[in-house]
């Protein structure tokens, strides 16, 4: 019975393809909606996680002010910065750290040759590379004299080295960071965008010491970048970390931390958050419009079994059922409200792999929303098609024989 | 009640003091004034009346599409005015067959499924369906056209596949409303030779409402309705004789 009911379902919806296609075009829309908005959603949150572990799972940043402040907010007022002793520090007393690196960075332009490019300049050494965990393209890291006496070397960004090079050779060239005369020494690899907007590869590396001396003019150090060793957590590393720069800065116990220890954990954890609200509220948004589609659907099967008033009579005076009758427009309306939720279904994860290539993020389809679209868009056309499909069980033969 | 009710001794149908009434107070109106009635199997009772007699209103509480007001009805010796709706339904599924004026074929459905939709609601399974199907066009004379659609045949192959569609069930009884009012006379002799033939070569009891004397004429008992009563009801002597 439930066979037939569904091929009978089929022969009426085919009967009336387009009218059947524009009736499910609610659902469609809000099946395709949701799906694609899941599915680029997901692709961002990959996308952090993956941009993260770019910058290292394992790393913490450490800086100067009050907590609360993220990464890009500027150094607090009052509170006094962080020095070399304090890297070295870091490294040396806390076990669960592996390499701690120290960071100054100044937005400067480069000039080589007539080409302008204004760039990050980071004073730093070669600890910088470990930490971020980050190979050279070519040429060499710094020698530990040119670190020790901070002599003008550098290390170019990717791009950087594309803005200033082209496809030349940079290595051994001369460029100039304001009056500093910069011998390139090496390039790094490509690291790509973070997820926060910036092109890490617009960088170059010099030695802090010489950084200190010819660019800052003070011995400050403005961010500590430490990897923890793998195999123990960045928390334990946070409050080690937490712990050592109190005691160091003489911050009493009941006195509020005058530095920063950023987790990129935390960071991602942030960003996927918000990531699931904006997902959350546009997939409401989706449920509204299936809703508005589970009406469409009711609409068009009150009009239907009122044109089919005489096939009902037909049915009711050969022997059918109200069950019968109304398992049979039931059907209908669900296989009508599946064929949108499986339309919208496709549609949704067209838009979805086209919205993840325009957003150069991963293609994240999720099996569970696909099947939940689905389920879904049965009890739409269920709940939608029920009040019709009794409308047509609780016809009376005579009248509805008589029905022209 | 799916017993054979024609094995049960005693008339096939019988009315008691049918009343059916519409409506109330002043829009009242008495279709039936207490009918009293009975059917032997294997008759084939012509209905007759003016129209407002009462006669459609009668073969619709026969044929278990409307209840009486009043009154009893027992089919094969059980009484069947108080049941519910899907009881009457299955009454009608296992029991009667219907045909009507208009034929009241499923459009755009072909021959052979609309004479399958009994059997769907009996819940037979495809392949038997289909082979009951087939016989009854068979039966009905419409062998090879089993895929046409009621567009493509004439009025009376329409109206044999409603008489195909009425007794792949293996009805008893047949309830013809005004079977021959669409077609001409050639036609409706032919469609009246085949209820004939089932009535006399199966033994289906047939109750055929008519206005057309000539197709009365095939019955053998004809009743006559007036104002909710029935006016007369007596042996159609022709074919009795025919008979003989």
């Amino acid at each position: 019975m439930l066979y037939e009911a569904i091929r009978l379902a089929l022969q009426a919806i085919l009967r009336n393809a387009f009218r059947s296609f524009l009736t499910v075009l609610g659902i469609v829309i809000g099946v395709a909606a949701v799906i694609a908005m899941v599915t680029v959603g997901q692709g961002s949150t990959d996308q952090v996680e993956a941009d993260v572990s770019t910058l290292g799972t394992n790393l913490l940043m450490i800086r100067p002010g009050q907590p609360s402040q993220g990464p890009g907010s500027g150094v607090g007022g009052s509170a006094a910065s962080l020095t070399m002793k304090d890297v070295d520090a870091i490294e040396q007393q806390i076990a669960s750290v592996a390499v701690a690196a120290p960071s100054n960075s100044r937005s400067m332009t480069a000039i080589f040759g007539n080409v302008n490019y204004t760039t990050t300049v980071t004073g730093t050494d070669n600890r910088y590379l470990t930490a971020r965990d980050w190979d050279l393209a070519s040429g060499r890291s710094f020698y530990e004299s040119e670190q020790r006496t901070g002599s003008s070397a550098c290390i170019l960004g990717d791009t950087v080295r594309q803005k200033l090079f082209g496809n030349g050779d940079p290595l051994g060239a001369s460029i100039r960071l304001k009056q500093i005369a910069c011998r390139v020494i090496g390039t790094l690899e490509v690291k790509g965008a973070s997820s926060f907007g910036t092109d890490q590869d617009d960088i170059i590396l010099i030695p802090i010491k010489a950084f200190q001396r010819r660019i800052s003019g003070n011995q400050d150090v403005s961010m500590i970048y430490a990897s923890i060793r793998t195999g123990i957590s960045t928390e334990k590393g946070k409050a080690d970390i937490e712990s050592l720069m109190r005691e160091r800065r003489r911050i009493g116990p009941f006195e509020e931390d005058d530095f920063n220890v950023f987790d990129m954990k935390q960071i991602t954890s942030m960003l996927t958050g918000i990531t699931s609200v904006l997902t959350g509220l546009l997939s409401a948004v989706a449920a509204v419009s299936l809703l508005v589609g589970g009406i469409g659907i009711m609409n068009i099967m009150l009009v239907s079994v009122t044109e089919r008033t005489r096939e009902i009579g037909i049915r009711l005076a050969v022997g059918a059922t109200e069950s019968q009758v109304l398992l049979q427009f039931l059907v209908e309306a669900i296989v009508l409200s599946l064929i949108g939720g499986l339309i919208g279904i496709v549609l949704g994860l067209a838009l979805g792999l086209l919205g993840s290539r325009l957003l150069s993020i991963p293609f994240a389809p999720d099996a569970t929303i696909v099947l939940a679209a689905f389920l879904f868009s049965a009890l739409v056309g269920i709940l939608f098609g029920y009040f019709p499909a009794r409308r047509a069980a609780r016809m009376d033969p005579i009248e509805a024989l008589r029905h022209q | 009640m799916n017993a054979a009710p024609a094995s049960a001794s005693g008339p096939l149908i019988r009315l008691e003091g049918i009343t059916k009434i519409y409506g109330s107070g002043d829009a009242e109106v008495r279709a039936l004034r207490g009918i009293d009635m009975d059917v032997n199997a294997g008759e084939f009772v012509a209905i007759m009346g003016p129209s407002g007699s009462g006669k459609s209103t009668a073969m619709n509480i026969l044929g278990f599409l409307d209840k009486p007001t009043a009154g009893h009805y027992f089919f094969g010796g059980a009484a069947v005015d108080h049941l519910s709706r899907d009881q009457l339904a299955l009454l009608r599924r296992n029991f009667l067959g219907f045909v009507f004026q208009g034929y009241n074929l499923l459009a755009r459905t072909s021959a052979l499924d609309n004479v399958e939709l009994p059997l769907i609601y009996q819940g037979m399974a495809g392949t038997k369906r289909r082979q009951l199907a087939r016989e009854a066009l068979a039966k009905v004379g419409l062998e090879g056209r089993e895929d046409h659609h009621p567009s493509q045949l004439s009025g009376g192959q329409q109206q044999r596949v409603a008489i195909a569609r009425a007794i792949v069930t293996n009805p008893d009884v047949i309830l013809a409303d005004e079977p021959t009012g669409n077609l001409d006379t050639a036609r409706s002799h032919e469609i009246m030779d085949l209820l004939t033939d089932l009535n006399r070569k199966d033994g289906i009891t047939i109750l055929m409402v008519t206005h057309e004397p000539d197709m009365a004429e095939y019955a053998d008992r004809m009743v006559h309705f007036l104002d909710g009563l029935i006016e007369s009801d007596s042996k159609n002597n022709k074919v009795a004789s025919d008979a003989v």
